[in-house]
């Protein structure tokens, strides 16, 4: 019997309906792999093995009352710890929110419940989801399963969805759930050789994600491949009036709909990315990506999207602004944390328990975005951001006006060693340059396994798609996924 | 625009942060270094830009005018909204004296 944690969301759910297995035996083979892993790799913040095993027990029950099974019936997962679980810890990654038990359960996990799908745990991730290493989460690094070659050094597994893609490429959970705010979902993606798409801004709804930057935060799954990505944001997607930014449109039938077939389409290379210094890994990768992508029968065309230089700056002003507005709700009276000094006022609690609560990246971003909204600051830094972050999402229309969709990479190197970057708050951010403009023009994006880099480790092409055509963008992932073949995994050193 | 120790000490107040003095002098040279890196925004041309307000063109809705239409949003669960709060008597959040 072939081993069914190697097996992806389509081969469990095919496989659970024809009765080649059990959901059972498949949550029991993946809550195995969890517990075995979890010293090494801190993938997850809390393991639930017993809500696997229920989600699994009744999908098996449907299955022998002859009662049709869902979209992700007997798929266990793993749920970034930013999705509100009723009764289970969500912590966000913060010690603010450390016991934190909702009452409620996120509008995008009780989906994928209804689907069928069932829970392995909370996955670590970055503190409420600002990094791009997962090294600031205060439940402890997450380490990445791939490490170059005949070096034990720990490398980052991405983020800020690292317990995802670590779990994901780890082949201890078949997909996972990621949210992308600069590109959290995409650059964990391409550090660990698995897919992930972050779809139109409002096709996911954000009730019960823990917030971030709202203009920006999005859901949406992690998984081996993209024909599991399509089946998963099929689950995950649809409108949700508890959420005002929610698109109420149809939720399309991605993965029926796959085509490799690009003949007629048009890909654009946009010539601003290529950025003086590239990694020739990289560079090399996103030729070997327009080949493919040719090879599939697609026309390349040149575009420019000519403010790109400024959509990191941009991004590093309207993300800290929103996030400094949206974290004010942790202030140690409704939930979480409290740190009430001797003979303190409410004043002083609040400071108290807000400077014991988060972490070093999280207060500093707080406090710049304090700053650029404060009187006398807020239109030289954010009315000017909002205005760019305007002629940024009139690149991409002017684009598209060109090309159908838009190839590059997804991060600027592999996976870095864990303290390698974590020094400077700048160098960190540079690492989201190709993720954050689609990102402030809130198109669907996906990242690919695109090969290697000269350490064996895993690149990622990014497919950047039109508003609302997360078919062509899954349908050109898919073009790569075939011709790139991709079969690089990690040792299993755990 | 680059900020001081003063400046770094009154915005952690408005964001109801608490730092130490060592804190302050960790943070004045990081949040100048990401201040000078996002001025380049300065040069760019937005005469008769809009800021966004909306990324993906969407409208605004208005719920039914119905108490509690969607019982996950609505009232009546006072007990659930006090289940996680540090200190709760009485169904009221406790909280410090606050009158001076």
């Amino acid at each position: 019997m072939t081993d069914l944690t190697d097996l992806g969301v389509a081969a469990i759910r095919d496989g659970v309906a024809k009765g080649d297995f059990s959901a059972t035996e498949v949550a029991s083979a993946f809550n195995a792999a969890v517990a075995e892993a979890q010293d090494a790799l801190n993938a997850f913040i809390v393991t639930t093995p017993e809500k696997a095993l229920a989600a699994a027990a009744a999908v098996d029950a449907d299955r022998a009352a002859g009662k049709p099974l869902g979209k992700m019936a007997g798929v266990p997962i793993g749920m970034k710890d930013l999705f509100a679980t009723q009764d289970v810890q969500t912590t966000a990654a913060s010690k603010i929110l450390e016991g934190f038990k909702p009452k409620y359960e996120s509008t995008v996990s009780a989906r994928l419940w209804q689907a069928g799908a069932g829970m392995l745990g909370k996955l670590n991730l970055d503190q409420f989801a600002m990094g791009s290493s997962n090294e600031t989460s205060a439940f402890g690094n997450v380490i990445s399963p791939w490490r170059r070659p005949n070096d034990t050094a720990p490398l980052a597994p991405g983020g800020s969805s690292g317990g995802s893609s670590a779990a994901v490429a780890a082949r201890i959970a078949p997909a996972a759930t990621g949210t992308d705010t600069g590109g959290s979902i995409r650059q964990p993606a391409a550090f660990t050789g698995i897919s992930g798409i972050k779809p139109t801004y409002g096709r996911c709804s954000r009730w019960g994600i823990v917030a971030f930057a709202s203009s920006l935060d999005q859901a949406g799954p992690m998984a081996r491949d993209v024909r599991d990505c399509a089946i998963m944001l099929e689950a995950m997607a649809g409108f949700d009036p508890k959420d005002s930014t929610s698109l109420d449109m149809p939720v399309p039938d991605w993965e029926a709909a796959l085509n490799d077939d690009l003949r007629g389409k048009k890909v654009g290379i946009p010539r601003e990315y290529r950025l003086d210094g590239m990694d020739p890994d990289v560079a090399a990768s996103w030729e070997q990506g327009i080949a493919w992508l040719k090879d599939a029968g697609a026309e390349i065309v040149e575009v420019s999207l000519p403010h790109t230089k400024y959509a990191l700056p941009t991004y590093y002003i309207i993300a800290p602004a929103e996030a400094s507005s949206n974290l004010a709700r942790y202030d140690g009276v409704r939930y979480g944390l409290r740190d009430l000094p001797d003979g303190a006022g409410l004043q002083d609690m609040y400071a108290a328990t807000r400077a014991a609560g988060f972490g070093a990246e999280v207060k500093r971003r707080i406090l710049i975005g304090t700053y650029v909204l404060s009187a006398g600051f807020y239109d030289a830094y954010y009315t000017q951001a909002q205005k760019v972050r305007t002629l940024i999402s009139h690149d991409f229309t002017n684009a598209f006006t060109q090309c159908d969709v838009i190839l590059a990479p997804t991060a600027p190197s592999a996976a870095f060693a864990l303290g390698e970057k974590s020094a400077d708050p700048l160098e960190m951010y540079l690492n989201d340059v190709f993720s954050v403009p689609a990102s402030l023009a809130g198109l669907p994006a996906m990242s690919v396994p695109g090969g290697v880099d000269r350490n064996g480790l895993p690149l990622g092409l990014q497919v950047i798609g039109r508003a609302f055509d997360e078919q062509g963008v899954l349908n050109a992932g898919l073009a790569i996924e075939k011709r790139a073949a991709f079969s690089a995994r990690p040792a299993k050193w755990w | 625009m680059s900020v001081d120790t003063a400046t770094v000490a009154k915005i952690a107040s408005l964001a109801r942060i608490k730092v130490s003095e060592a804190e302050l002098e960790a943070m004045v040279p990081e949040l100048n270094g990401i201040l000078a890196w996002v001025e380049q925004l300065g040069e760019v041309n937005v005469d008769g830009i809009e800021p966004m307000t909306a990324v993906i063109p969407n409208k605004q809705r208005l719920r039914d005018d119905v108490v509690n239409a969607d019982p996950l949003t609505g009232g009546d669960i006072r007990d659930k909204v006090l289940a996680n709060a540090p200190a709760a008597e009485h169904g009221f959040f406790g909280v410090p004296k606050v009158i001076e």
